[in-house]
Formats: structure tokens, C-alpha cells, sequence
């Protein structure tokens, strides 16, 4: 024990119990709410929660959907989700979610119940080897198997999870472990001995940065997930950086908020279903600003042809984004708010004047590209174009004014939400971009809801994604969570049905969503309100119905069944071979062999 | 990263790390995990206390990948410092081996002469047998082990490589 862990007080050193230090710890941490799911292991902990008034407990209804809740509730405050489940089946419940954060980068502390200390290793019941199963699926995972431990691993799971790149942390907690007495020491004052990562960025690094931009004739700003991570002020920084260059700004998927949509500096989100301007001066930029976005094969599409005659600019707080995928020409390693306050200092330092006449080429060309629309639909006659829903959704709620916020389920719904829903500010998105989660949408939604219980809270989803995670309805009776989950109902798994259309010869191999539950009814059987629209002309007032009512709703939208989300840059091909809608331009092309055996 | 992007080479890499549980199946499993190659892995505690283990991997890769391996081993929490020998300049590397030989008659003799020439040491003798111990570059144990394949090679133990920088300069 060093001197900056000793025990709070002599008194209670050892008046506790774990399960108690446990709590105690978590409130040191901040915590005021956790999401979780009881059982024969974790019951100490459930006895000292029912003690104590300090901390919520949100009972979910799958050990999954407690870890999405907490991604939601991380993603949208800033802070660290917390999540309690117990041993064996609710720790494997918690994996999907678990890999979930690990891929979007969420901070989430998950303590896990585990089978007494000599009982481990002797397939004890319920007993699972969750530090192995979870060490993949975690940024860092602890068995703690000394009482003496037990505060200064939660502590440390604290800051491992919300430090550098966040990520979750898995903390297993024998049952003896729980039961015993244990010390209490404060959160640390002093550095971590191993994990320091590097929060300021290289000074000389900034200055090659801003002389590069200086000189750029064709310059873009692709920023991502990262910006958001690194709280509001860096989506503020990053929108005073792009409006003080003049330079067109996209993001990623997970970068939606962080430039506001409605800029005219905005080109939309780039990548597989990017915007064609933003991806076409992605391929045609000749310097390139990464901020905080990892170079995912979503955005690149064919690595040999992307971005073929850019210097590029990679600023990531975790070093092995870097080079990962794409080299680079100048890397800046550093927090994303860090980076862009010293860009722009450096920016107004800089002697080299910007030659803001050579950016009317570029705009001039960039806005041929916008020419194309190519996010224009038709929506005539009675049936609801699914794209048309998502707009008539984001334009209500403009109108209406209040507190947004937006989740999703995963696939071509997904899609149309990050094209069609403009979003001006940062943590008002929440997405499963990089594990791509079926189920993580209503979860999420319930722990947005529970760190913002006035704000309006909406779970854009499919017909096939709800089902997955349908129990949580349950979650938000009991709490009266008035969220909206509002499904764009195509009747497919329409995401595969479109890949199954241009890649395996339109045989739709199980991709029909047969025998769906009447959502109306299914929604009043969790005491709540459903709404089924199927006319383009009662769109509308569904909407408004179902935004009006003060408790959660089901609203389902049956939307086109054949409906493609285009743009669309097939796997396997470069930017410039982008596939438009029907709006834009005739037929479409095909995949090469290549291309198939991508993802 | 042009002309010799795709040019593969060795790394020899030194990681300083906590001696906390699983931490050598982090290490491990990352490599699995992102295939990287593990050519030889060697740890053992450094330090007086036993806090600290050193673990030296022999690996290969293209740049880009090596760059990739030592920035995914440096992320990890328990991890101190990672040091690409390679990379960093003259420095020493040895392996240790036991090697059992069994025979009689002029193959002792033989194996004798032999392990005089590449100075392995009899650590262990019966009538029947001998035990070397040598330590040296990996290609010197290999050499000395096909030669004594012939004679009567009956076992091999290899620790799998150590290294250091030369010079007065230290990794912690
Ligand atoms: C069906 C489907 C389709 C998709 N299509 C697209 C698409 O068309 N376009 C698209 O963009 N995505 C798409 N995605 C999402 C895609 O898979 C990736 O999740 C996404 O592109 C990654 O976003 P990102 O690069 O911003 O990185 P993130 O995953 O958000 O990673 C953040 C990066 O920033 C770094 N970082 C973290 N914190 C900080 C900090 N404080 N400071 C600086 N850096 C930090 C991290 O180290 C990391 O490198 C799709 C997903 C699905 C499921
Ligand atoms: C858990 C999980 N299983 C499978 C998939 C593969 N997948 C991606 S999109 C999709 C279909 C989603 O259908 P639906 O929810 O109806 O959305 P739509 O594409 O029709 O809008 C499937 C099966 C996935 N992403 N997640
Ligand atoms: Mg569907």
C-alpha cells in the first residue's frame, strides 16, 4: 500500500464488508446509476444496494441489454456506464455488449459476479472463466482474489476505462471476496505505475500539421467518434477550426454531432453509405486532417485506392490507430480537444498566409458534386419511403424544438437515420458502429433516457433488430421510461435483402422477416402505447402522436419493402465507384469477386 | 512506405511489464488474435521486488505491421515500455539450450569433440548419455543440434531468446 492508498479512516478500515467497499467505491467514482441483473453471486451486493440510497439501481431484462444501456447512458453524459451482473450466464450475457464498447470506444466499468475464490478453477456452479473469456472483449479486465485489493481495483477500473482511448473494463468479484471485511481506501491521488497515455500532442508535430493545411489546395477535415470522446468542447473547438480554415468538414458515423449537420461546410457522413461529395473529396483532397477517426474499412472501401495523392494528417489519442490502415504523413498523438486547441493556436501563429482563392476552386467543385442530390428520393403515392420517414421524423422534432436524442438498431434503417436526421451537437447520437450490434438500440435508448429524463428519446429501428432485444419494454414500464422506438418496418432484414440484390443474384436466402409480432399489441402487453402507420398521408400525425405521448411507444412504420439505401460504395471498391440511387442515375453496377468475399 | 512496404523483417522486443495475473496471456492472445508471428517468447521477473517481468518476443513482419505490434503491446495496461531491439541499435541476443545426447563408443567421444569445439558444458553424464548446456544465437544451437542429430540427439530443451542493447544505456 503506498501512502496515497491508505485507508480512509482507521475507524472504518475494516467495518465493511466488500460488497459494501464495492458501493462506496463506485460513489467515490461518481457513480449515481447502475444497470444490472441479480443472481447467486452477486447477492452481497444486491443486500448492501437495498442498505443505501446513493446509487440507482435500473433492473434490465437480459444481461446484454444492461451493458447497452450503460453505453447510452456513457455516450450521452460523458461519464462511465456501470453495470453489475453475476456469475457464468449473466457474465457471457454481458460479452456482446462488452465487445460492443470495446469497438466504439464507450467507457464502461461491468462488475461481474464470480464463484468463491477456492472454488475457482472446479466448475463451481454458475462458474465461468469470465477473465478469459472477457480479456478480448474488454480493454483490461480484473480478478480481484484479495480483499486487500478490492478498492484500488475499482478505483483503477475507473481510470483505465475513461483514460486515452475509452473503452470497458470488467471487474470479477469472487462471492467471498464480497462477503468478507475489507479495507477502504480512497480513489489515488498519484499517477497509474503502467497506463499514462498521452494526452498533449507534439508541438513541432502541430507546426507540420498547420504548414501542410497552409499550403492545401484541396483540403478536408474528416473527423470521427474520437472528437466525441473527447467531450464537448472538442466538437466546439473542431467547428471554430473548420470555420476559421474555410474547409469542407465530414464525418464518420460515429463523428455525426461533433460539426453541426445543417454548416454549408458540412458534406455529410463519408464512407459505404457516405455522401457522394464527401467521399469524392475524400478521394480527390490533396491534404487530408483525420481527427479522431480510425480509418475503418467502412470509410477507406479499397485501401490502394483511397486517397491516392493526399498528404495525410492523423491526430488519435491511441497511437495504434495510427498506420494501422492507412500511412500516414504526420501523426499527432493526443487528446482530439488538445489537438484542435493547439491546431488553431498555431493556425493564427503561423506566418505563411492561406491562400483563400485557391479554395473557391475547390468549393466550386465540391458543390458539382453536391449538384448531384444524391440523397434525393421520391416519395409518391400512398406507400412511405422509408427515407421519407426518417426526414418527416428529424423535421418534426426541429419543429418542435426539444431535446433530441437518437438511437439506432443496425441496418439499412441505421443508414437513413445518420443521412436523413441532422444532428448540430455532439453525445446526441448513439450508434453501434463498429460491432454493427442488432439490439443495441433499445437498450441504449432506456440509459439515454435515465441521464435525461425530460429530453425526447428515440430508437430509429427495424422490424428484425427490435426483436432482439424486444424484453426491454419490460425496462421501461417499470420505470415509466417514456422512450420511442420507431420502426421503420420493410418487412426484410433490408440490409441484407440489398446485399443479397446486388451480390448473390437477388435470392433472399432468410432475410424475410416472417411471422412478426403485431407491435401494437405487442407494446400494450408492456402497458405501453402502439401506433401502426401505413399510409404516406398519416405519417405525420403518427409522428406527432407519438411523440405527444408521455409514456413509451411503440410506433410502427410500414415503409417500402424493396427499398435500397444508396449512396452505396460496394465492397471492395474505391470512392470514386460509388453507386447512386435510380434518382440520380440509371441501374447498377455490379461486385466484383474481389469485392465478395469482403464484409 | 513505397518501394520496401511489403519487405519483411525481424524484431526482437523487449516489453517491461507489472507481474500481475494474465498478463503473459494478454500478451499472447493479442498476437493470436491479430495474427501476428511469435518466433521465440521468453519471460521471467527483473526486478529485486518480482514486480516487473521482462518479456522478449522474437517476431516478423513488414514496418508497418512491427509498428503495429509494439503500439498494440504498449497499449496494454500493465504494460511499462516497449523496446524494439532491433530497431534500436547493436545489441546481444542468446538463448539457452539442454541437450541430450545418448550413445556409446566412438558417438561419445564424438559428441565430445563436438561440444568442445562450440563450448557447451557437461552437465549431466552417465554411461549412456551426456546433457550440454550452451547458450548462444539461436543459429548456433541449431548448427550444434544437427550435428549431433547423427550421433545420438536424443532431447532438446531451448529457452527461446534473451537480448539486450549494448552499451551503457538501460530500458527501465
Ligand atoms: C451497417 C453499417 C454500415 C456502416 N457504414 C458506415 C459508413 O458508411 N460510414 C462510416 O463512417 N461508418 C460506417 N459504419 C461504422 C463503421 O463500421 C465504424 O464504426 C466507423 O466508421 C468508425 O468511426 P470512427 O473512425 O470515427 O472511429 P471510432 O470507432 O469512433 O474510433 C474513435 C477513434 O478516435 C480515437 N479516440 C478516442 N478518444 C479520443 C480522444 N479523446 N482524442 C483523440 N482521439 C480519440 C480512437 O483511438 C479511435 O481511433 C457502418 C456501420 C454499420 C453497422
Ligand atoms: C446480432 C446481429 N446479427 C446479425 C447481424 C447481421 N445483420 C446486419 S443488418 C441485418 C438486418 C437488420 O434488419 P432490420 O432490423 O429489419 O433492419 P433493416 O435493414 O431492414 O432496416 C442483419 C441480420 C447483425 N448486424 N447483428
Ligand atoms: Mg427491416
Amino acid at each position: 500500500m503506498s501512502a496515497a492508498t491508505k485507508p480512509a479512516s482507521t475507524a472504518d478500515a475494516l467495518t465493511m464488508s466488500g460488497a459494501e467497499v464495492v458501493l462506496r467505491a463506485l460513489k467515490d467514482n461518481g457513480v449515481e446509476v447502475i444497470f444490472g441483473y441479480p443472481g447467486g453471486a452477486v447477492l452481497p451486493i444486491y443486500d448492501a444496494i437495498f442498505q443505501q440510497n446513493a446509487i440507482r439501481h435500473i433492473l434490465v431484462r437480459h444481461e446484454q441489454a444492461a451493458v447497452h444501456a450503460a453505453e447510452g447512458y456513457a455516450r450521452s453524459t460523458g461519464k462511465v456506464g456501470c453495470v453489475l451482473v453475476t456469475s457464468g450466464p449473466g457474465a457471457t450475457n454481458a460479452v456482446t455488449g462488452l465487445v460492443d464498447a470495446l469497438m466504439d470506444s464507450i467507457p464502461i466499468v461491468c462488475l461481474t459476479g464470480q464463484v468463491p475464490t477456492h472454488l475457482i478453477g472446479n466448475d463451481a456452479f454458475q462458474e465461468a472463466d469470465t477473465t478469459g473469456i472477457t480479456r478480448p472483449a474488454t480493454k483490461h479486465n480484473y480478478l480481484v482474489k484479495k480483499s486487500a485489493d478490492l478498492a484500488r481495483v475499482v478505483h483503477e477500473a475507473f481510470y483505465v476505462a475513461k483514460s486515452g482511448r475509452p473503452g470497458p473494463v470488467v471487474v470479477d468479484l469472487p462471492k467471498d471476496i464480497l462477503i468478507n471485511k475489507a479495507p477502504y481506501t480512497e480513489p489515488p491521488s498519484t499517477e497509474h505505475r503502467s497506463y499514462r497515455p498521452q494526452t498533449e500532442p507534439d508541438a513541432e508535430q502541430i507546426r507540420k500539421a498547420v504548414r501542410l493545411l497552409k499550403a492545401a489546395k484541396r483540403p478536408i477535415v474528416y473527423a470521427g467518434g474520437g472528437v466525441i470522446n473527447a467531450g464537448p468542447e472538442a466538437s466546439r473547438l473542431l467547428t471554430e477550426f473548420v470555420r476559421m480554415t474555410g474547409f469542407p468538414c465530414t464525418n464518420t458515423l460515429m463523428g455525426l454531432g461533433a460539426f453541426p449537420a445543417d454548416d454549408r461546410q458540412f458534406l455529410g457522413m463519408l464512407g459505404m453509405h457516405g455522401t457522394y461529395e464527401a467521399n469524392l473529396a475524400m478521394h480527390g483532397c490533396d491534404v487530408m486532417l483525420n481527427i479522431g477517426a480510425r480509418f475503418d474499412d467502412r470509410v477507406t472501401g479499397r485501401l490502394n485506392a483511397f486517397s491516392p495523392d493526399s498528404k495525410k494528417i492523423h491526430a488519435d489519442i491511441d497511437p495504434s490507430s495510427i498506420n494501422k490502415n492507412v500511412p500516414v504523413d504526420v501523426a499527432i498523438v493526443g487528446d482530439a480537444g488538445r489537438v484542435l486547441a493547439a491546431l488553431i493556436e498555431c493556425w493564427k501563429k503561423e506566418e505563411a498566409p492561406q491562400d483563400k482563392h485557391v479554395l473557391t476552386a475547390w468549393w466550386r467543385q465540391i458543390d458539382e458534386w453536391r449538384a448531384k442530390d444524391c440523397l434525393r428520393y421520391r416519395q409518391e403515392g400512398r406507400i412511405i419511403k422509408p427515407q421519407h420517414a426518417v426526414k418527416r421524423l428529424y423535421e418534426i422534432t426541429k419543429e418542435l424544438g426539444r431535446e433530441t436524442f437518437i438511437t439506432t438498431e443496425v441496418g439499412q434503417h441505421q443508414m437513413w437515420a445518420a443521412q436523413y436526421f441532422g444532428f448540430q451537437q455532439p453525445n446526441h447520437w448513439m450508434t453501434s458502429g463498429g460491432l454493427g450490434t442488432m439490439g443495441y438500440g433499445l437498450p441504449s435508448a432506456m440509459g439515454v433516457q435515465i441521464a435525461h429524463p425530460d429530453a425526447l428519446v428515440i430508437d430509429i429501428a427495424g422490424e428484425a433488430s427490435i426483436l432482439m432485444n424486444i424484453q426491454e419494454m419490460g425496462t421501461l414500464a417499470q420505470y415509466r421510461l417514456p422512450v420511442k422506438v420507431f420502426i421503420l418496418n420493410n418487412e426484410y432484414m433490408g440490409m441484407v435483402r440489398q446485399w443479397q440484390e446486388l451480390l448473390h443474384g437477388g435470392r433472399y436466402s432468410e432475410s424475410y422477416s416472417a411471422a412478426l409480432p403485431d407491435f401494437v399489441k405487442l407494446a400494450e402487453s408492456f402497458h405501453a402505447k402502439g401506433i401502426r402507420v401505413t399510409e404516406a398521408d398519416d405519417l405525420d400525425a403518427g409522428i406527432r402522436e407519438m411523440i405527444a405521448h408521455p409514456g413509451p411507444v411503440i410506433a410502427d412504420i410500414a415503409v417500402a419493402k424493396d427499398e435500397n439505401c444508396f449512396p452505396m460504395i460496394p465492397s471492395g471498391a474505391a470512392h470514386n465507384e460509388m453507386i447512386l440511387g435510380e434518382e440520380q442515375e440509371g441501374g447498377v453496377k455490379g461486385v466484383t469477386d474481389e469485392g465478395k468475399v469482403l464484409v | 512506405m513505397s518501394e520496401n512496404g511489403n519487405a519483411q523483417r525481424a524484431a526482437t522486443i523487449a516489453v517491461l511489464v507489472e507481474n500481475e495475473a494474465g498478463v503473459l496471456a494478454r500478451v499472447i492472445g493479442l498476437f493470436s488474435g491479430r495474427g501476428y508471428n511469435i518466433d521465440s517468447l521468453t519471460v521471467a521477473p527483473v526486478d529485486e521486488t518480482g514486480r516487473i517481468s521482462r518479456i522478449t518476443v522474437v517476431t516478423s513482419g513488414t514496418e508497418m505491421v512491427i509498428e503495429q505490434i509494439k503500439a498494440q503491446l504498449d497499449r496494454l495496461v500493465p504494460v511499462h515500455k516497449v523496446s524494439d531491439l532491433t530497431l534500436e541499435g547493436p545489441h546481444l541476443t542468446r538463448e539457452l539450450a539442454l541437450i541430450k545426447v545418448v550413445g556409446k563408443g566412438e558417438n561419445r567421444v564424438e559428441a565430445l569433440r563436438l561440444a568442445d569445439a562450440f563450448r557447451a558444458r557437461v552437465v549431466d553424464a552417465t554411461t549412456g548419455s551426456f546433457v550440454f548446456e550452451m547458450t548462444g544465437a539461436a543459429e548456433k544451437i541449431d548448427a550444434f543440434c544437427a550435428l549431433m542429430r547423427p550421433i545420438g540427439l536424443a532431447e532438446v530443451s531451448r529457452t527461446g531468446a534473451v537480448a539486450i542493447a549494448r552499451g551503457p544505456r538501460g530500458l527501465i
